[in-house]
């Protein structure tokens, strides 16, 4: 749920000691005045006509996402005699400690992309600039994205990032496996009955059907999409307390544990074996992100298909994350640079159908609205979520408080602690990370 | 040179000094100044953070004084429950792995020192999983050791779970590091081993030792100060381990394997804490030294 989980394949190398911290924080020793800096408020243009300019756009798109990136970047170098972007790749947890640390010697780079939920925390540490100039220019309101995806961009009023894509959960099944249990493949369950009803057939023919990882990928996820349909959210809307552990919350992971005791699922499932096991038939359904489409696809012999969450709770609700536009601070602010990467910010997003193949939903609500993408038939389908994702609400340092989730859902699934006892513990300590940050950044 | 011929040229018995008062100075510079700017100037800066409430980006770096370390010892404050299940986790792995990588390596080396028909390829089996890196290494055994779909439940009939409860995943970690870095200290004993004269062990022959005389009187003491450095850096390194439970457990079960360097990292880098994460360091640092300190003193007293 945290930024943290949201990078799975991120960052095998951070071996790192205690004096690598000490070091880090040396960084900021030359990282000059921190002022606030004046947003350039003049219009943002769709065009650009000024000298030749180089951006440095950095990203964490170590994936299958990575070369369809690169190829929209390179048909914008082609299309932009002017603008020559220039893309580096990290993996996202290096990302999002070297960005800091590369704007505060400005040596940053001119703009990248952030999961929504980093957003209010790189405004806060002003590693990123506001773009209400962009939004206003390129008449862009909520109503061109969906409001969530476009409120958890903005932070204490002002606009930091602009939505190119939301990845929400879906719904994963193996046919095959569907057939065995004498489920119809073509009908798969939409609401909590129906789901358990399945679970309960494909109990009989000996398949656990659904495995509960405890893992943040995606047992967090899961856990989440759980508890907003129960009507419950993890935090309040203003972050000032958490709420994770209330009714709504105890009973969203209680089912997820009772997966596990009522043998629907294995005890002490690994970190992917859930996806590992539907894959190879041994599991029917599997809760997991759009990105998991591609991979699927490449594998041969496998009948499987996606659907929209079932509908376990109260309300329909799903987990997703959100890549966004930032614009990165400089020290010496230049204006021609700011334009050109508007205008390329607003392509990309102009473009974003080739982006949703890479298996992505458009933030931008005419492009998810178009025959082109309702050709993509696993990406509309998880698409068909759009109104009701959740986010985290946009304050600084959330993931820290919400890292904190995680462990007590691992706690539960794994059945070290009751789903009660383990939440309301980790509510305790989230309220305390929630006021320390208050202090810290002063909210 | 210059000395030579300066002498040369004067043709009198002067002595032109080889050199000054500066000169060690000057020959341990180049190492002088990485060390200070890279390891002495950031641990010194690491107290002056641990003092405040520091994020390097942030105008704000509030001095809290002692703070940062108090709320180690405070059950009230956000950090202390997780920091000190951290140090247990590094406390658990430390005591169980440290025995296994100080007397298994000793044990390899030993046979690895005897002659016999292929003992280069056997030397290379044993050091080659140190060449590889932790990710590699973790990511095959995570696989392996997968509690529903791994080879090695599958091989015992048994479903155990490696990697998600313990006490399974502490035999996992330590299992997993015995086996990955076990070659390197075989190899610090077997060159050691190849430094003890041959002599001594023709001379406790002629004494009557058999071969478990000669290496309790013979190897183990010219060993000793091969072992002083096996058991420190072994020390050092499990104390510091990290990729090993950030990739295998992932801290699981609820955190249980999350060690104090993991924990550390969670606070200063993913959440911006460094005063507290630094505080942690010193911490760390402070009951290291302790133990290697110990340890120096074990190891001298016994000579």
């Amino acid at each position: 749920m945290s930024l943290d989980n949201l990078s799975r394949r991120r960052a095998l190398g951070l071996g790192l000691g205690a004096l690598v911290i000490g070091a880090a924080g040396c960084g900021g020793g030359g990282g000059g005045p921190k002022q606030a800096q004046a947003p350039a408020t003049t219009a943002a243009a769709t065009e650009y006509t000024g000298p030749s300019v180089s951006l440095k756009f950095w990203n964490g798109f170590t994936g299958g996402d990575g070369p369809v990136m690169k190829k929209l970047v390179d048909q914008f170098n082609a299309e932009h005699q002017n603008i020559k972007v220039s893309m580096n790749v990290y993996q996202w947890a290096d990302y999002y400690a070297k960005v800091p640390a590369a704007v505060s010697a400005g040596q940053g780079p001119d703009l990248g992309i952030m999961h929504v939920d980093s957003v209010a925390t790189n405004a806060a540490r002003q590693v990123v600039l506001p773009l209400d100039d962009v939004a206003n220019a390129l008449s862009l309101t909520e109503a061109d994205f969906s409001p969530p995806v476009w409120k958890a961009g903005a932070y204490k009023g002002a606009r930091y990032s602009i939505p190119l894509d939301v990845h929400p959960l879906g719904m994963f099944y193996n046919k095959t496996v569907m057939k065995q249990a004498g489920l119809d493949p073509e009908q798969p369950p939409k609401t909590g009955e129906e789901y358990m009803t399945a679970l309960e057939a494909l109990k009989k023919a000996g398949i656990q059907g659904h495995w509960a990882t405890p893992f943040p990928f995606t047992g967090s996820m899961q856990f989440g999409t759980l508890l907003y349909q129960n009507g419950g959210q993890l935090f309040a809307d203003d972050a000032g307390v958490s709420r994770f552990a209330e009714d709504p919350g105890v009973h969203a992971l209680t089912w997820l544990v009772d997966l596990v005791n009522k043998g629907y699922s294995p005890k002490n499932v690994g970190q992917d074996a859930d996806f590992i096991a539907l894959q190879n038939g041994k599991a029917a359904f599997n809760w997991n992100g759009i990105w998991s489409i591609n991979t699927l696809k490449e594998i041969k012999n496998l009948e499987w298909g996606v659907a929209p969450l079932p509908q376990i709770g109260a309300k329909p609700a799903a987990w997703a994350g959100s890549h966004q536009f930032v614009v990165f601070k400089q020290r010496t602010p230049d204006q021609n640079k700011l334009t050109a990467a508007k205008v390329f910010i607003n392509w990309i997003s102009g473009h974003s159908l080739e982006w949703a193949k890479g298996g992505q939903v458009p933030a931008r609500k005419s492009i998810r609205d178009s025959a082109e993408f309702a050709a993509l038939k696993e990406q509309a389908t998880i698409g068909t979520q759009i109104d009701y994702l959740y986010f985290l609400p946009s304050v600084a340092g959330i993931g820290d408080a919400s890292a904190v989730v995680d462990q007590a859902i691992n706690a539960a699934i794994l059945l070290k602690k009751s789903p009660k006892d383990a939440l309301t513990e980790a509510a305790a300590k989230a309220d305390k990370i929630l006021e320390a940050n208050r202090k810290k950044y002063g909210a | 040179m210059v000395a030579i011929s300066a002498k040369k040229a004067a043709g009198r018995d002067v002595r032109v000094p080889r050199s000054g008062k500066a000169t060690p100075y000057l020959f341990l510079a180049p190492y002088l100044i990485l060390f200070s700017v890279f390891v002495l100037a950031p641990a010194l800066f690491g107290i002056w953070v641990s003092l405040h409430d520091w994020d390097y980006m942030l105008e704000g770096k509030p001095f809290v004084g002692l703070d940062n370390y108090t709320a180690l010892f405070d059950d009230q404050s956000p950090v202390y429950g997780d920091f000190w299940m951290s140090m247990r986790a590094t406390g658990i792995f430390t005591v169980f792995s440290v025995p296994f990588l100080v007397v298994l390596p000793l044990g390899v080396a030993l046979l690895l020192n005897r002659p016999f028909r292929g003992r280069t390829l056997f030397r290379g089996l044993f050091f080659a999983p140190f060449v590889l890196g932790v990710a590699v290494v973790c990511l095959i055994w995570r696989l392996l050791l997968d509690p529903n779909l791994g080879l090695v439940d599958w091989i015992l009939g048994t479903p155990i779970p490696w990697t998600t409860a313990t006490p399974w995943a502490w035999i996992a970690l330590v299992g997993v590091t015995v086996w990955w870095t076990l070659g390197f200290n075989a190899v610090i004993y077997l060159a050691g081993m190849q430094d003890i004269p041959r002599e001594l062990y023709d001379a406790a022959k002629v004494d009557g030792a058999g071969r478990w005389g000669a290496f309790v009187h013979v190897t183990l003491p010219g060993l000793r100060p091969v072992a002083l450095f096996v058991v420190t850096t072994t020390i050092l390194a499990s104390a510091n381990m990290f990729g090993q439970s950030y990739l295998l457990t992932q801290g699981a079960p609820g955190g249980e394997t999350r060690t104090a360097i993991m924990y550390m990292l969670q606070q200063g880098l993913r959440e911006y804490k460094m005063g507290s994460a630094s505080a942690m360091s010193y911490l760390l640092t402070l009951l290291l030294i302790l133990v290697s300190v110990v340890n120096f003193r074990l190891f001298r007293t016994r000579s």
